[in-house]
C-alpha cells in the first residue's frame, strides 16, 4: 500500500512507523558536530609538512591549436618547484574504458587533463605550476608563454551541424546505431528508440501538439571548489586526498590516465563540499600527482578558483529538443515523438541517452519514437548533473502536455492520470516497469492543499509537472567491526554529501535491532574496503545500505551461533528478539553478548553487493508564480513537491533532497545559464554573474512523501536524490504560461527573456494568442 | 618572495599576533597561517558567504578582508562561536533540523545567523531570507536552514 504523509513543518518525529525503530526517524547525523562547528576536514582544507601549492593556467580562447608551450621563465621564478604541461602525460590510448561512470575514451580523459595539440573551451588547461605558496604559483603561470593559433569556435547544435562546421576532434566519426561513419563530424553519436506504429498513431490523434525548445548550459554549482592534494613518493607509492563523489572512480581514472596500476595509488575522500554529479570526472587529481613527482615528491595541493570550476568543470548541456505528441478525443496519448540534440561540450558524453529514457517516461504511450544526438562544441566537458539530462527534455515534455490538457479542456493532473505509466508498462527504450508510483504522486498533488486552494491575482499563475529518473544500483563494498562493548564500526566507501553516513547507519541498526547511536559509521579510503561506485545515480541509501543489512544479518547469525556454542543448544535454538539473544532458560542482552561471543575470536563481517532491480523515481510538482509585468522578474509564491520515495529511512535527509533538487530546478528554470561572447569567452564565470537562487529568492518548500514501497530492497529504499530537479522548469514554465498567457520555448525564464516573449505576445493578432481559442 | 608583517588582533577572544603578506586575506591568514580551516572560500569575491566571519561586531566576507586590516580590531570565526564546549544553539537547532548536506556552506550560515540574531533577536521569516541572501547553500533550498534559524530565535523568546 502507499502511504503518503505532508512534512515541512519542522517537528521533529520520535519514533519511525510500520513497525520499524530505526528507520523513519531524525536522528541527527554522525558527522554533524565536526560539520557545525568547522572541523570537519574538507579537499582545501588539507596540509601536511612542505605541502607545496599548484596553479593551473588554462586557455584564453574557445577553440585553438597549441603551436609551443614556454615553461623556462615560469621554471626559473625563485619558489617554483615543478611546472608540467601534456609532455608530461602518458600517451594515452583511443580505446573505451569503463571507469565507473559510463564508457569514456581514455585519449578524451587524458587530453580534458591539459591540452595536448588543441584547445577546446575557454579555461582548457594547458600547463600547471607549484610553488612554495599560491601566490608564487599563480605568478609563474603567468610566465609560460603559449603560442596559440585561434579557430573558430563552435558554440552551438546548430553551429556543429552546419555543413561547413569547423571539427573539433579529428578522429571522430558518427557512431550511429552501432555503424561507425566515415567523415570527420562534430555529431558524436545518434540513437534510436521505436515502438508501435508512429505514423498511425498520429493519423489517428484528434489533436496534435509539436513544438521545439532550447534549453541553456547550466553548472552544479556546488559551494566547495573542487580541490585535491598528492604525495607521489620516493618509492613510487602515491595518495591523493580529494574531494569526490566516488574514490575508486578517481582511482580508476588516474590509473589510466597515468598509466599506473591500481596497487600504487590510495585515494582518501575528504568530506565534500556538494558534488550532484559534477565531482565524479578528475580535474586537478592527475595534475597534483604530476606535479609532486617532479617537485622532489613534495605533497602538492591544486585549489580551484570559483572561475576556473565555471569555465572547466562540470557544466550539464545545453539543448535543442523537439516535442510533437498526438492524443484522441478523451484524451489518450496515441503517439508521441521527441528529438534530442544535445551538447556534449568539448568531448563526447551528454546525458541524451538518460534523457531519452526521461523524456516520456511518466506516461504509457504505445506508438512512440525518440531519436538521440550527441554533439560536441567548444565548451567544457559536459559532466553529470542531478538526473542527467531530465530536466531539459522534461521541460518540453510537460509544457506540451499542459498544453494538450488545455486544449483538451482538462484539467492537467487529470491527463496525467489518465495517460500514467503503472506497473508492467515501458520506458522509452523499452525496459518494463515493476512496481512504480508515478500516478499516486500525481494523485498526491491533485490532491494537496495546494493545489485545492484559489490562486488570485493578476499576472499569477498556477502549474504542475511530473519527471521520472531511473535511479541505479550498482556495486557496493562496507565492512562491520563488532565491538566488545555493544557498539559496531560501519566501514563504508561512499563519499556522505547529504547525510548518508545516517541513513546508511540507520539500516545497520534496524537489521541488527540496536539503538543507532551504537553504530559508528566512516568513510574509509580505497585501500581499506574493496570496489565502490559512486555517490551517484541515486544508489547510495539503496545499495549501500542494502550492504548495511546484510552486515547486521551476518552480525547477529554469527552471534547466534557463537552463543549456541556458549549455552550447547541447536544452532537454530537461539532467537534474537527486542535486543535480547535467549535459547533454553539462557539469555542474555546484545551489549553483553558482544563482549561474550568475542572472548575466543573477534567478530567482524564484509559485504558485497551490486544489485541490478533497483526502482525508479518518480515526482509530481506544484508552483504558484507571480510575474512583474514591467521587469519579467518572477517570484515563486509556493511550492509543493510529491516524490514516490519508496521508504523514508531518515525522513528529514529525503525532504531536504527533494527540496534541494527542486532548488536547483528553479535556479535552471528562471535564472542559470553560461553567457558567452561570439568569440566562444565565457562571460559570467562568477557567483554574481551565475546567479544561484539565494534565500530571499524561494518559499518553503513543502514536501509529500508518496511512499510505494521497492518491492526488491528489504525496506522499500528508492533512490530519492535526483527526479526531484526534472520537474520544476516544466511546473514553473506551465505557470507562466496561466499568469501571462505566454509559453516559453527556452530556458531560462530569465527576466529578459519573458519580457520578449510578453512584448512579442502582445504584438500578436488577438485571435492567435493561446488560450482564447 | 614578499615580506611578511606581523598582525597583532583578539581571535575569538584570545589576544593573538601572527605573520602574514601584506596581499593576503584574511581568509587565506585564518585558514593557511593561523590552521583555523572552518571558513571556507566558495568564491574568493564576496559572493557565497562561506567565509563570513564577524570582524568588530559586523558580519563580513574574509575573502575580502586583507589580513593586516584587522591589526588591533576583535575577529569571531565559527571556531569561535561554541562557548565553554557547548555547542551554540543555533550549532544544534542546524543538527535537529537537518540544515546541513554537504556542510561546507554551513560554518558561514551559522556566523552570518549569529550575527542577525545579535542584532534582531526575533527576526520574521522575511528578516531571515533577506539577511541569509549573502550566503549560498546549493543543497538544501534553504527551507531546513531558514526554519532553524527561526526556532533558535523563538527558543530564545
Amino acid at each position: 500500500m502507499a502511504g503518503t504523509k505532508q512534512n515541512g513543518t519542522g517537528k521533529l518525529a520520535a519514533n519511525g512507523q510500520n513497525g520499524y525503530k530505526v528507520i523513519g526517524t531524525r536522528p541527527v547525523r554522525p558527522d554533524g558536530v565536526d560539520k557545525v562547528t568547522g572541523r570537519a576536514v574538507y579537499a582545501a582544507d588539507v596540509q601536511m609538512t612542505g605541502l607545496l601549492h599548484g596553479f593551473v593556467l588554462r586557455s584564453p580562447h574557445a577553440h585553438a591549436n597549441i603551436r609551443s608551450i614556454d615553461t623556462s621563465k615560469a621554471e626559473a621564478l625563485p619558489g617554483v618547484r615543478a611546472v608540467v604541461t601534456a609532455a608530461d602525460l602518458p600517451v594515452a590510448e583511443d580505446k573505451i574504458e569503463d571507469l565507473g561512470e559510463g564508457a569514456i575514451n581514455l585519449k578524451y580523459l587524458s587530453d580534458n587533463i591539459l591540452a595536448h595539440e588543441k584547445a577546446l573551451y575557454h579555461g582548457h588547461a594547458v600547463a600547471a605550476v607549484a610553488a612554495v605558496n599560491p601566490h608564487i604559483a599563480q605568478e609563474a603561470a603567468e610566465l609560460i608563454e603559449v603560442d596559440y593559433e585561434p579557430l573558430p569556435p563552435v558554440m552551438t547544435v546548430d553551429d556543429a551541424l552546419a555543413d561547413d562546421a569547423p571539427i573539433l576532434l579529428d578522429t571522430l566519426r558518427t557512431d550511429s546505431m552501432g555503424e561507425i561513419g566515415t567523415e570527420k563530424s562534430n555529431l558524436a553519436s545518434f540513437f534510436r528508440h521505436q515502438r508501435g506504429d508512429l505514423d498511425a498513431g498520429f493519423a489517428d490523434a484528434h489533436l496534435v501538439v509539436d513544438r521545439t525548445y532550447r534549453t541553456e548550459t547550466v553548472h552544479q554549482g556546488y559551494i566547495e571548489p573542487h580541490a585535491a592534494t598528492a604525495l607521489y613518493s620516493a618509492d613510487g607509492q602515491i595518495i591523493i586526498w580529494t574531494s569526490t563523489q566516488g574514490s575508486f572512480a578517481v582511482r580508476g581514472q588516474v590509473c589510466e590516465i597515468l598509466q599506473i596500476p591500481v596497487s600504487r595509488l590510495k585515494v582518501v575522500p575528504t568530506e565534500i563540499g556538494g558534488g550532484f554529479g559534477g565531482k565524479i570526472n578528475v580535474y586537478v587529481e592527475p595534475v597534483a600527482v604530476l606535479l609532486s613527482r617532479k617537485a622532489g615528491h613534495e605533497p602538492v595541493k591544486v585549489v580551484m578558483s570559483r572561475a576556473d570550476v565555471l569555465a572547466a568543470t562540470g557544466p550539464t548541456s545545453g539543448s535543442n529538443v523537439r516535442v510533437k505528441i498526438g492524443v484522441d478525443a478523451n484524451g489518450k496519448i496515441s503517439a508521441a515523438l521527441a528529438e534530442l540534440y544535445y551538447e556534449a561540450g568539448a568531448y563526447p558524453g551528454s546525458p541524451v541517452g538518460a534523457a531519452a529514457n526521461v523524456s516520456l517516461a511518466p506516461y504509457a504511450i504505445d506508438n512512440l519514437q525518440v531519436d538521440g544526438y550527441d554533439i560536441v562544441v567548444n565548451r567544457p566537458r559536459s559532466a553529470a548533473y542531478r538526473a542527467p539530462g531530465g530536466t531539459n527534455v522534461a521541460f518540453a515534455v510537460e509544457s506540451v502536455v499542459d498544453e494538450l490538457a488545455e486544449k483538451l479542456g482538462m484539467d492537467p493532473a487529470e491527463f496525467r492520470v489518465l495517460n500514467g505509466a503503472k506497473e508492467n508498462d515501458r520506458r522509452p527504450d523499452g525496459l518494463q516497469y515493476a512496481r512504480i508510483g508515478q500516478i499516486e504522486t500525481v494523485e498526491a498533488i491533485r490532491d494537496s492543499e495546494h493545489y485545492q486552494s484559489s490562486l488570485e491575482g493578476k499576472y499569477r499563475g498556477r502549474g504542475i509537472a511530473s519527471g521520472y529518473w531511473n535511479n541505479w544500483g550498482g556495486q557496493s563494498s562496507a565492512t562491520a567491526v563488532l565491538n566488545p562493548d555493544g557498539t559496531v564500526n560501519l566501514n563504508e566507501a561512499s563519499t556522505d554529501i547529504g547525510g548518508t553516513r545516517a541513513s546508511i547507519a540507520m539500516q545497520l541498526a534496524e537489521a541488527m535491532d540496536i539503538e543507532y547511536e551504537q553504530v559508528k559509521a566512516r568513510v574509509v579510503d580505497t585501500d581499506t574496503v574493496s570496489y565502490n561506485d559512486v555517490t551517484g545515480g541515486s544508489r547510495t541509501t539503496f545499495a549501500t545500505g542494502l550492504a548495511a543489512y546484510n552486515l547486521g544479518q551476518q552480525l547477529v547469525k554469527e552471534m547466534k551461533d557463537r552463543l549456541a556454542d556458549q549455552w550447547d543448544v541447536g544452532a537454530g535454538d537461539v532467537s534474537y528478539e527486542d535486543g535480547v539473544f535467549s535459547a533454553g532458560g539462557e539469555s542474555l542482552p546484545f551489549v553483553e553478548a558482544a563482549g561474550l561471543v568475542q572472548r575466543e575470536e573477534p567478530l567482524m563481517a564484509s559485504s558485497t553487493v551490486h544489485p541490478q532491480d533497483f526502482g525508479p523515481g518518480f515526482s509530481t510538482q506544484c508552483v504558484d508564480v507571480e510575474v512583474d509585468p514591467e521587469t519579467g522578474k518572477i517570484t515563486i509564491l509556493r511550492y509543493t513537491i510529491a516524490q514516490d520515495v519508496g521508504k523514508a529511512i531518515h525522513p528529514s535527509y529525503v525532504e531536504g533532497q527533494m527540496q534541494g533538487g527542486v532548488a536547483q530546478g528553479i535556479g535552471w528554470a528562471i535564472n542559470e545559464e553560461y553567457i558567452y561572447d561570439d568569440e566562444g569567452h565565457l562571460l559570467n564565470a562568477s557567483l554574481l554573474d551565475y546567479r544561484m537562487p539565494t534565500a530571499l529568492d524561494l518559499p518553503m518548500i513543502e514536501t509529500i512523501l508518496v511512499e510505494v514501497p521497492h518491492p526488491a530492497h528489504p525496506y522499500g529504499v528508492r533512490g530519492v536524490g535526483e527526479v526531484n530537479i526534472v520537474p520544476p522548469a516544466g511546473a514553473i514554465a506551465n505557470a507562466v504560461y496561466n499568469a501571462t498567457g505566454v509559453r516559453m520555448d527556452k530556458l531560462p525564464i530569465s527576466p529578459a527573456n519573458l519580457l520578449e516573449a510578453m512584448w512579442a505576445r502582445e504584438a500578436e493578432p488577438a485571435e492567435l494568442v493561446p488560450g482564447d481559442d | 618572495m614578499a615580506k611578511k608583517m606581523a598582525v597583532e588582533t583578539t581571535l575569538n577572544g584570545e589576544e593573538t599576533v601572527f605573520l602574514c603578506e601584506p596581499r593576503q586575506t584574511l581568509l587565506e591568514a585564518l585558514r593557511d597561517n593561523l590552521g583555523l580551516i572552518g571558513s571556507k572560500e566558495g568564491c574568493g569575491n564576496g559572493n557565497c558567504g562561506a567565509c563570513n566571519v564577524i570582524l568588530d561586531g559586523v558580519l563580513v566576507n574574509s575573502c575580502l578582508v586583507l589580513a593586516p586590516e584587522i591589526e588591533g580590531r576583535s575577529v569571531v570565526t565559527i571556531e569561535g562561536i561554541a562557548e565553554d564546549g557547548e555547542l551554540h544553539p543555533l550549532q544544534q537547532k542546524f543538527l535537529e533540523h537537518a540544515s546541513l548536506q554537504c556542510g561546507i556552506c554551513t560554518p558561514g550560515f551559522i556566523v552570518s545567523a549569529k550575527s542577525l540574531l545579535d542584532d534582531n533577536p526575533e527576526p520574521s521569516e522575511h528578516d531571515v531570507r533577506l539577511w541569509l541572501a549573502g550566503n549560498l547553500c546549493r543543497c538544501t533550498g534553504y527551507d531546513k536552514i531558514v526554519r532553524a534559524v527561526l526556532d533558535v530565535a523563538e527558543s530564545d523568546a
